[in-house]
């Protein structure tokens, strides 16, 4: 195979993103935003997830707290477990896993979604009309997982503490005033910022690598469902890349 | 009489692949005119480019006197505000009912924001289309007949003057496809429409046509009335309303 056909592909898909975000970009400031659409997405993207992000979160903070309590014991840091799952938790792994479920649940639902209907020629029917399918449909669901993706997040943080806090009682008789106190106070404003911010990148992945690859699906059924695979695998190496280009500039700009 | 559309020498191709080749089209006002070919002809896309869904390769296509290909996006908007486009699949949101598929373009088109409003104009097109009951449905509560009448309202319900039916008939039984054809025609009178019709069905063909195109190798090859093509000598002709 030569250069050109391994590489023409690869930079006509990147084009072709550059050309859907700049859509995107543009339309965020039309007139006539669809406040109606972006309400019923922040909720469908936001509440429906609630029940998976809690139990997510409260095994999370419930099995590093197991975990880590033999090893804590050997050094008698038991004390400092709390602390530590709280770090933990915020700085990187509820961010992370939150993104990632929501990169299966959200990017290949939102995938799906628009894939079918542009199978279903619905995407055509609305740009017929003269209405505007990219304001209608990529511009809510992006927006709504840029807001909807960092307060689950923090959902999800609150009640990894909790799961943290019910492993803890398993072992030690320590009081939740005492247990929420070492695990709060140890956090700094440079533990919080760039999470939250970092929460944002992945909200705004998950929404448009689901909306890019189900807009852009070709017009078969097989379609469908290649655009929510193709957005989960995507939104997932987005997440990936994302988290490690902030944590590098986080230790670069903030810890260092 | 006004030509409202009119296709000079129009091609179009696919990954190199010729599906329209030098297509001349002309539609006057309140013209119903029925184009008839081969699956794979390019039928779909010539309406396609009409409504500015696609783009021509070579060769003019106007709208209302317009070239579509040099429209910008709020000219194309504009000119698809006097289109309507009946899709062979009807393309219904599925995620609506049909009070907020019809709510959709009078809000989003007609810039319609009188809650009261909407709903006398909905009202009004689902009894013009015989679908009054229907209007707290979802989409995949309907028959495919349906379906069709659903699309058609959703289309009707910005009075547009040029209605591009891709299909209308497909997959509905005799007697739907007949009630499916008559409405066609009714809506050309109530509404005094323009219309381009995607068809198979010849006897959709015979109750909707004032004229009717033959399409052939990305061509029009003959043009005429019902009877005119069914009394053609060519066989090739003839051969689709035996």
């Amino acid at each position: 195979m030569t250069g050109k056909s391994i590489f023409s592909p690869i930079l006509i898909n990147i084009a072709d993103q550059a050309l859907f975000l700049r859509s995107f970009l543009r339309n965020i400031w039309k007139k006539g935003f669809e406040w109606e659409e972006f309400s019923r997405q922040s909720y469908i993207i936001g509440y429906r997830s609630i029940g998976i992000i809690a139990l997510t979160g409260f095994i999370l903070g419930f099995v590093l707290t197991i975990q880590s309590q033999p090893t804590m014991k050997q050094f008698g840091a038991v004390g400092f477990i709390p602390g530590m799952v709280s770090v933990s938790v915020i700085r990187e792994i509820g961010p992370v896993i939150v993104a990632l479920i929501c990169a299966g649940k959200i990017s290949s639902s939102i995938g799906a979604e628009l894939g079918s209907m542009n199978v279903t020629e619905q995407i055509d029917a609305m740009e017929v009309s003269g209405a505007n399918p990219v304001q209608y449909l990529v511009v809510t669901r992006i927006l709504a997982c840029i807001i909807m993706i960092p307060l689950l997040t923090i959902f999800a943080d609150v009640i990894a503490l909790f799961g943290g806090y019910a492993a803890t009682l398993l072992d030690t008789a320590m009081s939740a005033r005492l247990y929420f106190y070492k695990a709060i106070s140890i956090l700094e404003f440079s533990d919080i910022v760039p999470s939250f911010i970092k929460t944002i990148l992945f909200g705004f992945a998950i929404g448009f690598v689901g909306c890019f690859k189900g807009f852009n699906s070709n017009r078969g059924t097989e379609s469908v469902g290649l655009a929510a695979n193709s957005a989960v695998v995507t939104a997932s190496i987005w997440i990936i890349v994302i988290d490690a280009i902030v944590v590098q500039i986080t230790n670069t700009f903030v810890y260092s | 009489m006004e030509q409202v559309i009119e296709i000079k020498g129009l091609k179009k191709s696919f990954n190199g692949t010729s599906v329209l080749a030098d297509v001349n089209l002309t539609v006057n006002r309140g013209e119903n005119v029925v184009i008839l070919g081969k699956s794979g002809e390019g039928k779909s896309v010539t309406i396609k480019c009409i409504a500015g869904l696609l783009q021509q390769d070579e060769g003019s296509l106007k709208v209302f006197g317009n070239e579509v290909k040099d429209m910008d996006s709020q000219e194309l908007k504009n000119l698809r505000r006097r289109l309507g486009f009946l899709f062979q699949n009807s393309a219904l949101y599925d995620s609506m009912t049909v009070r907020e598929n019809l709510a959709f373009p009078l809000k989003r088109v007609a810039a319609i924001k009188d809650k009261k409003e909407i709903e006398r104009l909905s009202t009004e097109v689902l009894e013009a289309v015989g679908l009054q009951d229907a209007i707290n449905k979802m989409p995949s509560e309907l028959s495919g007949g349906m379906r069709k009448r659903m699309g058609l309202a959703r289309t009707l319900v910005v009075k547009p003057e040029i209605m591009l039916y891709d299909e209308p008939t497909t997959g509905l039984d005799t007697i739907t496809s007949k009630e499916i054809s008559h409405l066609i025609l009714e809506v050309q009178r109530k509404y005094e429409t323009t219309s381009v019709i995607i068809t198979h069905d010849i006897p959709c063909a015979r109750i909707t046509a004032d004229r009717i195109l033959i399409m052939n190798n990305g061509h029009y090859i003959a043009e005429g009335t019902c009877d005119e093509l069914e009394n053609s000598a060519d066989d090739f002709i003839r051969s689709f309303f035996k």
